[in-house]
């Protein structure tokens, strides 16, 4: 046990030097007094440079342009749905978020210019880490992502946000769907119109 | 506590809940869970730039005695959830929950058998938090949401409520259109954010 304890031999000249009796230290009168000051320094320099807090709640600062928000489901320019109801979204995404039931649309109710369209629609934001794979996914950009971020609640159930929640609001120029198509009749002159240069 | 148990709310001491409520609501102290990369949103709150002092949550306490708010911040695993439900225990009452981030409200993309799915199979949840980790931002206004909910509570606060319901687990659900919340129209959306173009498309 002893020969543990002992400091080992032939260390390195540093640690030779430095076990020998420590130096006294000089008082300085002029130093002794300034060091409080110099210490204080940087204190004294914060005091003048600007403020870094934001005041969140009252002062909300914009996020980035393509900040990974809440999700919003697009309309055409006459209000249709762009979504086609393809899962592709509910694929891709890594948390199993996203639930989407299909159905098809009839002449009497058209919610989207193709044959389908998405008829459920949730995303579970308990469940979503707004990774944004559903939006690469997304062969008709139905859905995108807001700049909105503020989603705490207290409940699990009301952070399942359900079709009506996630749909764009209607624009001046739109309609509710279901209505028949507004921009054209056939899919070229509907996707297509007059004067886009397509 | 005291005599607000034995009175029903609302007959004698409605003035003094509010005010006690209030004085609750303003000296919130959280206790520290900080499991995963939510705790690194978590200390950015306690930094200078977020700055939770403004809301009087002082400081993150290390001992659960001393905290009224347990933020559980990060996927809580099958092992460290008698852990948490221990430090719950200790916390003195009334005391609230708030999960942070979507492991810690619902196990988020872990969904396996290492990960609690949510920490409501273990203590009872007053707020959570979306978000993967969610910003700052988005804890404060949580925190903002959770004094609201006390500043509103009963004079008891929470007191005995410390047992969790029912399996909470998500289902595919119907909801009532009118009263649900859909995007507020002058929320700015940009329309092709985060997508690549599509053939032929001009942007």
């Amino acid at each position: 046990m002893t020969d543990q304890l002992e400091p080992r031999q032939g260390g390195s000249p540093a640690i030779q030097q430095s076990s020998g009796a420590p130096e006294e230290r000089r008082s300085n009168p002029i130093k002794d007094t300034l060091a409080p000051i110099a210490g204080f320094g940087v204190t004294f320099k914060t005091m003048l440079t600007k403020t870094v807090t934001e005041q969140y709640p009252e002062d909300k600062r914009p996020t980035e342009p393509r900040y990974h928000g809440r999700h919003v489901l697009n309309r055409h320019a006459d209000g249709l749905e762009k979504c086609i109801g393809c899962e592709l979204c509910a694929w891709a995404c890594p948390a199993d978020a996203i639930y989407v039931e299909g159905a098809d649309n009839t002449e009497e109710a058209r919610f989207s210019p193709g044959e389908r369209f998405g008829a459920v629609y949730q995303i579970n934001y308990l469940r979503c880490i707004f990774c944004g794979l559903c939006i690469e996914a997304c062969p008709t950009r139905a859905l995108t992502m807001s700049n909105e971020y503020e989603l705490a609640d207290d409940s699990r159930a009301d952070l399942i946000y359900t079709k009506d929640q996630l749909l764009a609001p209607l624009q001046p120029g739109m309609e509710a769907p279901p209505h028949p198509m507004r921009l054209g009749d056939d899919e070229k002159a509907y996707y297509a119109p007059k004067g886009s240069g397509q | 506590m005291g005599i607000e148990e034995k009175i029903p709310d609302g007959v004698l001491l409605t003035t003094v809940a509010k005010v006690l409520n209030i004085a609750r609501k303003n000296s919130v102290w959280p206790a520290q869970f900080g499991l995963a990369c939510c705790a690194i949103e978590m200390m950015a709150v306690g930094g200078p730039r977020f700055d939770i002092a403004r809301f009087g949550m002082e400081r993150f306490s290390a001992s659960p005695r001393q905290a009224d708010l347990m933020i559980v911040a990060g996927r809580v695993s099958q092992k460290m959830a008698p852990v948490l439900r221990q430090i719950y225990d200790q916390m003195s009452e009334p005391k609230w929950v708030l999960a942070m981030g979507v492991c810690a409200s619902s196990g988020g993309m872990f969904n396996n058998y290492a990960i609690v799915q949510g920490v409501d199979h273990i203590v009872p949840v007053d707020m959570y938090l979306p978000g993967c980790p969610p910003r700052p931002e988005m804890l404060l206004d949580a925190i903002l949401k959770l004094h609201d909910k006390i500043r509103t509570g009963p004079i008891t606060g929470k007191l005995g409520i410390t047992q969790i319901d029912d399996s909470p687990y998500e289902k595919p659900i119907e909801r009532d259109t009118r009263t649900s919340k859909s995007l507020p129209v002058d929320v700015e959306i940009a329309p092709y954010a985060n997508a690549a173009p599509l053939p032929g498309e001009d942007r």
